[in-house]
Order: C-alpha cells, then structure tokens, then sequence
C-alpha cells in the first residue's frame, strides 16, 4: 500500500494537478462526503468537474458531513467503509485520527507544492492541526443583523449580541458552547489574550454561563447553519451568529436586508480525512484527487463560488470574482486583512481538553 | 322554541336572533381587519359588528337569496381593498361570501333543516357547536400542509411569505423551486431512486405479506399469536432501533453478494434498501389482508377443491379476487412507508441510493431551500391522486361485481 500511494504521489507531483491519466490501478468511481448546499456546489464547480473531465471517472456526492464521525465509527466497526473522502470540521479530524478512523498523511510527499515553490506543509502552515487532516478552506462563525431593525446605530462589535438595551428582539446563537463562551467573557470585561486561561477555571466558566445568561430569554437555540438567515430573513431575529458563507449567501446573493459583522470572528479549519482501510486502487484514486483538488490553484478555485478562504497562503493572491455576480471575493474572505483585526482562532487543545465537559455543563444550563 | 310540526321550519325572530348572530359573526371579522391593519381591535369589532347587524337586516328586508349573496360579497370585497389592498380583496370576498351566507342561512332556519323538528333548542345548539369542533379539527389537520403550497411559489429562497406575497404581488412569485426539481439533478436522482426502491419493496411486501397472512388464518398453524407478534414487530420496534440492526445486517449481506455473487457495488446497494424496505412494508400487507380475511368464507376454497381445482387455481382465481381490497390498500401502505422512509434508509443505503425523503432531509439541515416545498407539493398531490384513483377502482369493482350496498 505505501508503495502503490508513494509511487502515486511522485506521478502526482510531475503532473501537478493539471491532468491524472486513466490508471488500471485505480477506481474508476468514488464517493465524497461532504456538507451539502452551496458548500457542496463549490466542491463541485472546483474540484468534482474539472477532475471528472480529466479522468472520466465518476464521483458520488453523499451529503453526511455532520454524522460523518458516527456513520464513519459505524463503517469500521462493520468492516464495510463506502467512503473515499471524507469533509469534515478540524475538531472531528482530530477525533477521527485519535480513534484511527483517518489515514494518516505525509502532507509533503503526497500532495502539490505550492505555486510559489513552498513545500505543502509550509503553504498550510499552522491549519495543518492534525496527521490525517488535509486542510481546505477558513470558514469563521460571525454575527449578522437585520439592518432594518437596528435603527440609525447599526452593530459595529460583538458586544451588540449581550446589549439588549440598544438591540431588543431575538437573538440566534448556537447550541453548543463554542464561540459562545468566549464572546460571553469577552464582553464581560476579560482581556482577550486571557480568556482560555479564564475559561479553563471552574469560575471562569461560571463566568461565562453568568453573562450569557442575561440574554437567555432572548435567544433562539440554533443546530444547523442554515437556520439562522432563515430566521434573520423572517425578520425573527434581530442578530444571529452563523457561518461567514452563509452570511455572504443571504447579503449578495439573496439580496436579504442583512449586514454582517467581523468583529471578534471565530475563525476555523474545515477539510479532507481519507478513511482508514480503503483497498489499495480506491486509495491511490483518493490521493490521485486529493494532489488535484488541494492544489494552489484549484483552492483559490473554490472562492468563486464560495465565500471561504483558501486554506493555502499561496492561493491568497489568485482568489479572484465571484462566478455568477461577478464582484470581488477577496474582501468577503474572513482571512482579509480588513476583516481579521480582531479573530478568534479556535483553540483546539484547550477544545480537545474542555469540550465534554462545558459541552455537559452548557447543556445543563440550557435545561435550567 | 316549543312548536307544532307542520313541515315547515319556524322562521327565526329578525331581531332577537338573526342580527345579533350575523352581527356577532361580523364583530368577529371586525376585529381580524383591525389587528391585520392596524386600526385597532376594539374599533374593528364594533365596526365589524354594526356592517353584520346591517347587512343582515338589508338582505332579509329587501333582497331575494342570489342578488343578496352577490351584493353582500361585492360590498364586503370593496371594503377589504379599500383597507388591504389586493389581499385585502380576497379576504373581503370570502368574509363577505360567509356573511352573507350565514345571515340566510340562520334566517331561512337552514342550522336545524338536518334535525328532526322536535329537537330543543340545547340539542340544535350542540348540533351546530358539534359541527363546529368538527370543522376546526380538520383545519387542524390540514392548515399545516396547505402552508406549504403557497409557500413553494415563493420567489425567494427562504422559508418566508415576504411582504410581496402578501401583497399578491406577481412578484412575489415564481415556479422557479420547480423549475429546480425538475432540472437539478440532485433532486432528479433521489427521485429516480425512489421510484425504483418503492415498487420494488412493495412488490417484495405484497407478495410475503399476503401468504404470510393467508397462512396465520388457517386454525391449524401452531403458534399462530407468536408468529404474528414477530412478524408486525418491525411496526412497533422504534424505528432507529431496526435501522441499527440492518445496518450491521446488511452490511454483512452486502458484503457477501460483492464478494460471492460478483454483483456490483451499486446492485447490491439498491438489493439492500429494496429487502429492508420490504421488511418494513410486510406488517401492513399483515394487517389488512387480515382483516379482510375474517369476512372469507372458507367453504369456498372447500367448493372449489371439490371440483377440482389445485390449491393455487383457486388461491388465484377464488380467494384473490375476493381479498383484493385489502392487498391493494396493503400494497398501498407499503409503498407509502418505503416512499416516505428516511431512517433506515440513512443507515443502509449508501450515497448512490439517495432517496426523496433523504435528499428533503439534508436539504432542510443544510440549506433550508423552498425546492423541498415544491417537492412536497408535488407529492402531497400524487398522493392524492394515487388514493383518489384507488378508491374510484374499488368502487367500480364493487359495482361490477354488486357489492356495494347502493
């Protein structure tokens, strides 16, 4: 297997994602699992066709990102894995690692160098958070408001979520305690730099529930992104987190009375896992894509159609118009320099650390 | 309201209890118009009621039951546009359309034509309060599936009757959701899967279902209950929990038809879905061939054996035809159940076997697009239809065969 994949990638590497040829050893079909909706459709448009002209191979589409840790779980222990790649948030990719889900990769040796000459694991750079996970995009969970319900004094800062004052009516936040509790004592008075040290203590948590709970008579519990332009659409709510693209999606494309915020953006990872325990041809037609697919040129690619940021730095500079509006995307990227003054990074280790248990005590509090 | 029986019904008193009801009725619209527009509640209902304590004196004064029904509706249809504009105007028609109904209907003493005369007034009040509930326990039912259909006219992507709609506003709305079922392949081929899964579980169910309960009706098979309880238990095991085992079951099976059948990944996925679908389907097919199997007469197939016919002659052309009704509507419920499906089938089927449901299913997590809406029309009218033709069928054969009581 490890030869098959290193002589794979070496082929891969001299073709440099312009064209993989029809390979005996490799599967002629493959599924891919992704988000669904929009995120899907620029996967599609980026990656899914132009692989599928080159190779003529065919590539099913399965929309079960979300189970994609229990379904994938479920797979192994059924001995049956249906799955080539794998889309899936940078917590899940650590999980899936740790259980030995994933395959572990040698981000160097099998995928493209960088356009501007950069070996793969200096073009990633920091979003490479873990061996088995191939980063694709930066996504950010962000704030939008309806702008014909703010009065003259638009939001211009997070805190406008805990001001109920200057902002009556709804709130959409979502149901999990991520993102949440960092506004929450961010807007609480704790310095940003001390916030994780904060929240690793029993008070700093206390904390947190403590503020969040002022408005907890004002907020709608949200569970999939989706929901949140729905309400704010409705005019339900008056703000609501959600992600970035979603955003974009309600204001450009949708054309909704919606703004957004950047303030205090929680920026995140999402990308591939290729299962473990694929047969040798699936698995050389998974890295024969991946080289394809991740390369500088095909992750500016997806911005076109999607308003995340490649995963890739050297990409950064080819990012180019939206493909159907025709206006610049760099400026909606949450990695732009306009919109990243004030970013939180999500902290995986203190995440890998503290999540069950501020996810129990979060669910508790709900419950209250 | 003691009177003689004459065959006529008693004219109600104009003033006592005509204008005070219509009015009432009026006050009640009244203070709709007023919350929807503004005007204020207490103002909408003193209004509402003195144009329905009006309209019932004009009508019954003056006017013969056509003109009064189509004046009353004209001048009430005015009233709403001059409050809500076009949308204003339907809603005017139809109160105006029920005003004026109603006015005649308590004066013409219609509220207790059905009653036999000697009814008192308490059982005519709750007659028509009977009706009443009646009537709101099938808005109940149906109002949340009517939402749905305006709802997939709209022209923008959300969930929402925007202000255009609600304005009647041509744009406002758009086919453009159906255009997208009907175009976009990622609606496209759930839909082809479905109608492939579907008649195939059902063909599966119909035929086990039926023998299976062909044979639990014969006095003689011994653990007859047992076999029963096991064979409609898939009905009453929560449905996740079914899907779980399958899950590990099939997956085996899966695997073993690849490897030693040589089938295709894709067949073996579809053969999968068909067989737990199918499982799901039987208890259905159980249950009504049951049913109608209590009505057989069992000398039948005695006579028909006595002159000669084989057990499957006369299974075919004997106690088939008689128990058709219940297969049909068993055939029926197994479609639906395969058709509607979403739990098992995200546990066994794999992506190239994607069914309707499924895709409605991801499509409402993940991006909540009216294209479900449009789909949901779509199938909220082919059922009725399905059922419609069904139900004509039966009664045809009925006739045919001079069954029905009529």
């Amino acid at each position: 297997m490890k030869t098959t994949t290193t002589l794979l990638a070496t082929t891969a590497m001299t073709l440099a994602g312009t064209s993989a040829f029809a390979d005996a050893h490799m599967a002629d079909s493959m599924t891919i699992v992704s988000w669904g909706g929009a995120y899907s459709a620029s996967q599609q448009g980026a990656y899914h066709d132009p692989y599928m002209a080159n190779t003529g191979i065919t590539i099913i589409n399965d929309e079960s990102s979300s189970e994609a840790v229990a379904k994938l779980r479920a797979m192994n222990e059924a001995g049956n894995v249906t799955w080539d790649l794998v889309d899936v948030e940078a917590a899940d990719a650590i999980r899936l690692c740790d259980e030995g889900l994933a395959l572990e990769i040698d981000h160097d040796e099998m995928l493209a160098a960088g356009a501007d000459g950069s070996t793969a694991s200096d073009d990633f750079g920091d979003s490479i958070i873990s061996d088995c996970f191939i980063p694709q995009i930066v996504f950010s969970t962000t704030v939008g408001y309806r702008t014909d319900m703010v009065g003259d004094t638009p939001p211009t800062e997070i805190c406008a979520i805990f001001d109920t004052d200057t902002y009556p009516g709804k709130r959409a936040l979502a149901k999990k305690p991520l993102a949440n509790v960092e506004w929450a004592l961010l807007c609480d008075g704790v310095a940003k730099a001390d916030i994780y040290e904060v929240l690793a203590t029993e008070e700093g948590q206390a904390q947190a529930f403590a503020k969040l709970d002022t408005i907890k008579d004002d907020v709608i519990w949200w569970s999939a992104g989706a929901e949140t332009p729905q309400l704010l659409a409705d005019g339900e709510v008056v703000m609501g987190s959600t992600f970035n693209g979603r955003l974009f999606s309600a204001i450009a494309e949708q054309d909704q009375p919606i703004g957004m915020l950047w303030d205090a953006q929680m920026l995140d990872y999402d990308g591939w896992i290729v299962p473990a325990g694929l047969s040798d041809d699936r698995l050389a037609r998974v890295m024969d894509y991946l080289t394809f697919a991740t390369d500088t040129q095909r992750l500016a690619d997806q911005a076109k159609y999607i308003s995340y940021g490649p995963a890739r730095a050297s990409s950064a500079p080819l990012v180019g118009d939206h493909g159907e509006l025709g206006i610049p995307m760099a400026e909606h990227m949450p990695t732009d320099p306009a919109n990243s003054k004030n970013v939180f990074v999500t902290q995986y280790e203190f995440w890998a650390d503290y999540r069950d248990d501020l996810d129990a005590k979060f669910q508790a509090w709900l419950a209250q | 309201m003691a009177t003689v029986y004459n065959g006529e019904v008693p004219t109600p008193s104009l003033m006592g209890f005509t204008i005070p009801l219509t009015a009432a009725l009026g006050g009640f619209f009244g203070l709709i118009a007023g919350q929807s527009t503004g005007l204020g509640g207490l103002l909408g209902i003193a209004s509402g009621a003195v144009a329905g304590a009006v309209i019932a004196y004009v009508l019954i004064s003056f006017l013969s039951y056509k003109i009064g029904r189509l004046a009353t509706i004209i001048v009430v249809g005015l009233i709403g546009v001059s409050l809500g504009g076009p949308l204003g105007l339907v809603v005017g028609l139809s109160a105006g359309a029920i005003l004026g109904w109603c006015a005649y209907w308590l004066h013409l003493g219609r509220y207790r034509a059905s009653l036999p005369p000697y009814a008192t007034s308490g059982q005519v009040l709750w007659h028509n309060t009977f009706k009443f509930i009646c009537g709101c326990i099938f808005f109940f039912l149906i109002a949340p599936i009517i939402t749905i259909i305006p709802l997939s006219f709209n022209a923008q992507d959300f969930f929402t009757f925007t202000p255009e709609m609600l304005a009647l506003d041509p744009a406002g709305y758009s086919l453009k959701h159906y255009q997208d079922f009907f175009t976009n392949d990622d609606w496209l081929r759930p839909m082809k899967n479905s109608l492939i899964i579907a008649p195939f579980a059902t063909i599966i169910s119909v035929s086990l279902g039926t023998l299976a309960a062909i044979g639990l009706s014969q006095s003689h098979v011994p653990f007859r209950r047992a076999i029963m309880a096991i064979l409609i238990s898939p009905m009453i095991v929560p449905l996740i929990i079914s899907a779980t085992g399958m899950f590990f079951f099939y997956s085996q099976m899966g695997l073993w038809m690849e490897e030693y059948l040589n089938l295709s990944k894709s067949l073996t996925g579809y053969i999968k879905v068909i067989l737990a679908h199918a499982a799901l389907g039987i208890p259905f097919v159980i249950i009504t061939v049951t049913a109608t199997l209590v009505g057989f007469d069992n000398s039948l197939t005695r006579a028909a054996a006595n002159m000669g016919a084989t057990p499957t002659v006369t299974f075919f052309k004997v106690q088939m035809p008689l128990i058709l009704p219940g297969v049909i509507s068993g055939a029926l419920f197994a479609f639906i159940t395969s058709f509607d499906e979403v739990v098992v089938v995200l546990f066994v089927g794999a992506a190239a076997q994607k069914t309707l449901p499924w895709q409605m299913f991801t499509g409402l997590r993940e991006q909540i697009s009216p294209t479900i809406l449009a789909v949901a029309t779509i199938l909220v009218i082919v059922s009725i239809g399905l059922l419609a033709t069904v139900e004509l069928l039966r009664r045809r054969s009925e006739r045919l065969r001079g069954l029905s009581p009529n």
